[in-house]
Parts: C-alpha cells; structure tokens; sequence
C-alpha cells in the first residue's frame, strides 16, 4: 500500500518536471527539472522492482549501510570540492585561466558559489550527516530510527547538491551569500532536513543509554538551529512555478541583517556545532579515553548555543545597519571567545597522560591540529569583529584567509580524523592500508593551510592598508587595481597552498580506497562479526 | 515603531536577565553535587556499545561507574 503511494508520488513528480522542463522560463530551471524527472523516474523504477520483497530492519544491529556511503560521499565531494578551489584561486593569480569559451559557465563568479557549497555542504554536510548517524546509534545503543529514512536523508542530500551544482554555473542564484540556491532547491532542503531531524530525534527516543551523550547535543543543536536558520533567511515569493527566480520577502537593510544572521549562525552551528559533535565523539574514541571534563563540555554547549546566535551584525560594521546592532554583534562576538576555548581545552586536554600518542599515531594528530586551528580561528575570529580591526580587515582578504583556517584546519582536519577513524571500522578491516600516507596528508595539509593563511594575512592587511593611504593633500594614493596588483605573489603562494592541501585529499582517498579493498578482513568471530547474546 | 520600541527595550531589559539567569543555572546544574559520578559514567558512555545495540534488558538501569561493563566492550 505504501509502495503504491510513493510509486504515485514519484511518478506525479517525474510527470510534473517533464512538463517543467518544456515550460521552463530560464536555464537553471530547465536543467534542473531535468534532473529532477531522471532523479524521480529512478527512484520510482528502483521502488516498482523492489516491490513486493520484505524489508526487514535487524533491530539487533546498527545501520551501517547509509554511513558508508556518507563516507565514500564525504570523500569524493572533499576531492570536488577542493578542486575547484584551487581552480578559482589560480583563475584570481592567473585571469586567463576564466576561458573565453566557458563564459558565463566556468568562469570565478559562477565557480566560486560552486566552490563554497561544494565544501560547506557537500563535503562538511555529508561528513555531518554520516557522522551523526554513526554517533547517535553508538551512543544511544539503538539502530537508527525510521527504517530507510537515513537512506532518503543520504540520496535527498546529494539531489541536492548535484542540482545546486547545476544551477549555480548556469546562472541560478538568489544572490545570498553561503545560501544561493534558489527558491525550489531551498524548499527541497526543508524536506530532506526535517527527515534528518526525524531519523535523528527517533533514534534519541528510542536510545538504551539513560544519558543522551554530548555529541548528541551539537548534532541535535546543529540540525534544529540549521532548520530555523535556513526557514528564516530564505522567505521568498516564486516569480513563477516554472522560474528560478524568487523575490525576497524581506529588503534593505532588514534583508541583510538576516542575510548575515544566518550566515554567520551558519558557520556557529553548521561549522562549529556540528563538528563539535564529531570532535566529542572522535577524539575521546582515538584517544581510547574519556572527554577531559564532562561538566565543561555542557558548560561550552550552552555557553556556545547562548552566545553564537547574537554574533552576525559584525558583518555589517559600518553600514546602515543602527550603531548599538552592530556594537551589540561585536560585543557578543569578543563573548564568544570564552566558550570557544573552553571546547578547545576540553579536546586538548582529552589527550593529558595520553601526548606520546601523537608521535605514534597521525590520526591523533590530525585531530590536535583540528583542534588547535579551532581554537586559533576562534581567536581570531572575535578580534576581526571588533570595529576598529574590522574597519581594515573587512572586504579584504584576510576574511578569506581567516575563514580558510577554520575551514580548512578545523573542519577539514577533524573530518580527515574522523574518515580515518571510521573506515577500517564501517568496512570491518584490520586498520588503516597505510599509516605513512596518513602522515603524508597530514604535512601536506598543515603545510598546505599555512601557506594559505599566512599569504592572506599578508595579502589582506596590505590591501587594508593601501585602500586607505592617503597623500598630504587627502587624495587616494592607490587605485584599486594598485592592489590587485600588488596582491599576485600571495595569490600564487595561496593557490600552491590550496594544491598541497588537495593533494592531501588524494591521497587521503587512495588510502582509504586501499583500506577497502586491500586490507585483510579483522579477524572475525563469524561471517557477520556477530556476538552470541550474552 | 512602538512595537520595534517595545520589544528592543524588552529584548535588553527582562529578556537578557531571563536569558542570563537560566544559562546560570545550566552551570549551577552542571555543578550540582552528586553529578560527577553521573558525568563520568555518561563521559565512558561512548565505550559501550561499539558493535551491537543495547539489548531491551539495558533500558532504564542505571550504569552508574559501570566499569565492568565498558572493559567487556573494550
């Protein structure tokens, strides 16, 4: 009966993107109906062959089938991801590389919404994503709830990203900063997100350990504020059902406080509370030893949750946005610094008795760097918000440089960690294939983030200062292409950066792809690796 | 703009001391006497459970300083 339901929604889909298809007022639209109607014919051939056969979900054993594809997932978006980074980064040293053939498809404008998506949630929601599922089982000591539902979170999630993909280098985009996609694929986001929060709350609900763990807290926090978030800043009116395009609800400068109320809530819980949640779990699981101190770990929690959620105006400083929001921003900003290393201490000192780990095990050490960089960008990060720094740190590119550094070095780095920590593991293998290449990607990285943030620094105070050099008489000394100028040898030395820390990511895959299939099986105890009921 | 008044007056007066007093009182809960034991066997709970669920029979008991149960696992 519910087979025959989902075969009539799919179908009714498939049919309606056809018709969108035809009718379609612009590009994007056009492409991405078509992908829609190819995504929901499979979908409804694959349910019409596995009509009939039982499913049987063996609430005896965890669902690990969705995580490792999260995993294969998370990988090959990471590759995609940093790709095309490194692309635009030498497409800003090298303008030639923006090929006359390829405009208005391959060129920076439409790559770079491209870039940050494909690892903002591509690679770091799908790391999300498959991680929270393998906590929440572990911790709360039951499969996950809703039967196939993480399956349709998992394949939700890449319909959107491939349509997301699609429509940015074709032209669609509503023109938010870290929420481009347009008005249908938000509306598709709202579906897959409030199945993930149903999987994830079921799972909760149905746990056997009496505490629910702290990890569960970032995930459940991350989800709901994420839902919130994404509801509020994208209330849009459709010009037409057959269009991309939308009309915001709100204008001015209403629209972007809002604009920046979700971005910069979007890096506090997609790229800090999330990864929070993976750095509580992953951690004190490679260090084989409990969090340092369970009593701060809900202090940062609630610390983090009451404080990020005021911090956005410091990305309006000096506009129409009214002095005391922007002050108020700032003032919350430089607050959080206090929880920020708080969480920070609590992952280092994870390690305290355990330090000769790190000459030993490059996993680990992967995860100290995460950590540190954590706490480095989340240093930095409160000083760039105060007026008088980001009077000459705003629209430089030391913002790009500083949210590299927590991009790269805390949530790449922790991700790195965890995809090493979980393979042997999902695929039931006898440790890493190669631990030499896990210290090949872990200097590759480092190196590689250094290079990037130091050459930002440079690069964005210079600029900084050059905008605002002024002669004896209060003229401008510089034209803006002074600058752009003067910028090239940081911009080369960043894009060499952002190769190494690709390169990294290669290897990082080659590895685990080498896990998998060359790596003995862990001695089992039977064929499943099952264990007689005690 | 009496509303926009009202509620950025109310925002900065009762509601920022509501918000403060309850975040004190997550800390004070978090300090709470007899929460430690608690607090380390919620801390060991990632220990447990690696490979299986919990069976039906773990629901509800409490596993205060569990550590029999974790070495088992380990």
């Amino acid at each position: 009966m519910w087979d025959y339901l989902k075969l009539i929604v799919l179908g009714v889909i498939a049919v309606f993107a056809a018709i969108a298809t035809n009718y379609a007022h612009d590009l994007a639209y056009q492409v991405n109906a078509i992908v829609v109607m190819l995504a929901a014919g499979l979908t409804f051939i694959w349910t019409l062959r596995t009509m009939g056969e039982p499913k049987v979900a063996n609430q005896g054993e965890y669902l690990d089938g969705v995580v490792r594809a999260g995993v294969i997932a998370t990988t090959f978006w990471g590759v995609v991801g940093f790709l095309v980074g490194v692309f635009i980064a030498f497409q800003l040293a090298f303008p030639a590389l923006n090929f006359e053939w390829s405009q208005g498809i391959l060129n920076f404008g439409r790559l770079r919404p491209l870039h940050t998506s494909a690892v903002i949630f591509a690679f770091g929601g799908n790391a999300l994503i498959m991680s929270a599922f393998y906590v929440v089982q572990r911790t709360s000591a039951a499969r996950l709830w809703g039967g196939n539902l993480a399956w349709f979170v998992f394949w939700g999630w890449q319909l959107m990203i491939v349509l997301a993909a699609t429509s940015y280098v074709l032209g669609g985009t509503q023109s938010k900063e870290y929420a481009e996609t347009v008005w249908y694929i938000d509306w598709w986001i709202v579906v897959v997100w409030l199945a993930f929060l149903a999987v994830f709350m079921g799972t909760l609900i149905n746990r056997k350990e009496p505490h629910i763990y702290v990890a569960n807290w970032f995930y459940l926090s991350f989800i709901v504020t994420i839902a919130m978030l994404h509801l509020g800043n994208n209330l849009a009116i459709p010009v037409s059902i057959f269009s991309s395009q939308s009309v915001q609800v709100t204008a001015g400068v209403q629209d972007a406080m809002i604009q920046w109320w979700y971005g910069h809530n979007a890096v506090g819980f997609f790229l800090t509370a999330g990864f929070l949640g993976m750095m509580y779990y992953f951690v004190p699981k490679q260090a084989e030893r409990p969090v340092f101190s369970y009593k701060l770990s809900i202090i940062h929690f609630w610390a983090l949750i009451f404080l990020y959620i005021w911090a956005g105006p410091h990305h309006l400083h000096y506009t129409a946005l009214p002095d005391w929001a922007s002050t108020l921003g700032m003032t919350f900003s430089v607050m959080l610094w206090m929880p920020s290393w708080g969480g920070m201490i609590n992952g280092l000192m994870t390690l305290s008795g355990a330090w000769d780990k790190l000459r030993t095990d490059p996993i680990i050490r992967m995860m100290v760097v995460s950590v540190g960089f954590y706490g480095m960008s989340t240093f930095e990060g409160p000083m760039m918000s105060i007026k008088a720094v980001n009077s000459l740190s705003h629209y430089t590119d030391w913002t790009i440089g500083h949210v590299h550094s927590g991009a790269l070095g805390w949530n790449g780095m922790i991700t790195f960690g965890a995809l090493y920590f979980l393979t042997p593991r999902l695929w039931n293998r006898d440790g890493l294939y190669s631990l030499k290449l896990v210290s090949w990607h872990f200097w590759l990285a480092t190196i590689g983030i250094v290079l990037y943030a130091s050459s930002m620094w440079v690069t964005g105070i210079m600029e900084g200062l050059m905008w605002r050099e002024v002669d004896a008489n209060g003229f401008l000394v510089n034209a803006f292409a002074d600058t752009v100028a003067a910028k090239f040898p940081m911009y080369v030395v960043r894009g060499l950066g952002g190769a190494m820390f690709l390169t990294g990511a290669l290897i990082m895959a080659y590895n685990l792809y080498m896990t998998v299939r060359a790596q003995p099986a862990k001695a089992p105890v039977n064929a499943n690796n099952f264990v007689p009921a005690e | 703009m009496e509303t926009y008044s009202f509620l950025r007056e109310f925002a900065d007066s009762w509601a920022l001391v509501a918000l403060t007093l309850i975040f004190l009182g997550v800390v004070a809960w978090a300090f709470r006497p007899g929460s430690k034991p608690l607090h380390d066997d919620a801390a060991s709970s990632i220990f447990r459970n690696e490979t299986k669920p919990a069976g039906d029979a773990g629901r509800g008991q409490p596993r205060a300083t569990d550590g029999a149960r974790s070495q088992k696992e380990a």
